[in-house]
């Protein structure tokens, strides 16, 4: 679909609107409607639509398989660390109330960004390799 | 009045969905039938934004009708977009669909009228979310409160269920393609 500058031009002013507005949405979710599924959906779909635009093979130097392999592990780490880190702390798992002493209210707000960053990481780079995948399909 | 104004947005919204299953029941063309279900994933998002369930809304527009219909429409590229007609007898199919709907129609009798304030879910734990969330939690949106925090397990749950779908895609279908290229290769 290279060949189209339409579509090449209109891609290339809303891919990094969309980036944006997924970074918003995820960190925003504390405040209005939004976090880690919807910001990592709305992530993947930009990928998504730069490597229908420009070609997989593009997107994949942009986002390495290999990489988006490490990182679905590494979000779900992160989000089971952050548990993890609860109990070390002496806390139960996944009780964010052992992060911080200093104030009640921002261990909470810790917990809630590192796990829904974890959930981002895993939802972005789900749906990213699932769809290269299967456009790597059709060309064989 | 007897209708509201959210009534009739309500109403349309949902005539469209019926029309649009009918219509994807119809079809026969597969290229059609995954633009008509992507459609239909948007009027449904249209529908959870009636609702006030934007976060649902917001994930139903991205995944419903981007990410799965791009999904989908991979797929036709390697099946073919021209459904294999059928001569099975449409008797059974009909019937077990008639017999859960009217299931189904049954299981909502017992439910309380829709936007009841005294149906149990507003009655149960929803309270005292709403009441301590603030002084607990200290996030604005309720909704993440209770997503990340009260139900932080819940929400691992669900994560690994995306991570064991993404998994399960890599090993079965790009261990395929890896060992169709090496083949190729050799």
């Amino acid at each position: 679909m290279s060949d189209q500058p339409i579509l090449r031009v209109i891609a290339k002013m809303f891919i990094p609107f969309l980036m944006l507005f997924a970074l918003y949405v995820q960190f925003h979710g504390d405040f209005g409607p939004g976090g880690g599924f919807q910001a990592g959906v709305i992530f993947a779909a930009a990928l998504v639509l730069y490597a229908l635009i420009f070609g997989t093979e593009q997107a994949k130097r942009v986002a390495h398989p290999r990489a988006l392999q490490l990182l679905v592990a590494c979000g779900i780490l992160l989000y089971a660390g952050t548990g993890v880190a609860g109990i070390l702390l002496g806390g139960n798992f996944l009780d964010y109330g052992a992060l911080d002493h200093h104030n009640p209210v921002h261990d909470q707000h810790l917990g809630i960004l590192l796990v829904e960053i974890g959930v981002g990481i895993t939802v972005t780079t789900v749906m990213t390799s699932t769809f290269f995948i299967f456009s790597a399909r059709k060309n064989s | 009045m007897m209708f509201e104004m959210v009534d009739v947005i309500d109403l349309t919204l949902l005539l469209f969905l019926s029309v649009l299953a009918i219509t994807i029941a119809r079809l026969r063309n597969l290229f059609a039938i995954v633009i008509v279900s992507g459609f239909y994933s948007l009027v449904s998002a249209g529908l959870f934004t009636v609702l006030d369930a934007v976060d649902v809304a917001f994930t139903e527009a991205a995944v419903g009708a981007g990410i799965s219909t791009v999904i989908m429409l991979a797929t036709l590229l390697i099946v073919g977009s021209e459904e294999k007609p059928s001569n099975r007898p449409r008797i059974w199919p009909l019937l077990a669909v008639v017999v859960t709907g009217a299931f189904l129609v049954y299981g909502t009798l017992d439910m309380h009228p829709y936007g009841d304030a005294q149906a149990p879910i507003h009655q149960h734990v929803a309270p005292r979310y709403i009441e301590a969330s603030g002084d607990e939690i200290g996030v604005p949106n309720i909704v993440t409160s209770v997503l990340a925090s009260y139900r932080g397990y819940d929400t691992l749950g669900e994560t690994c269920v995306i991570f064991t779908a993404g998994v399960a895609v890599l090993m079965l279908i790009g261990q395929a393609l890896r060992f169709r290229q090496k083949e190729g290769e050799a």
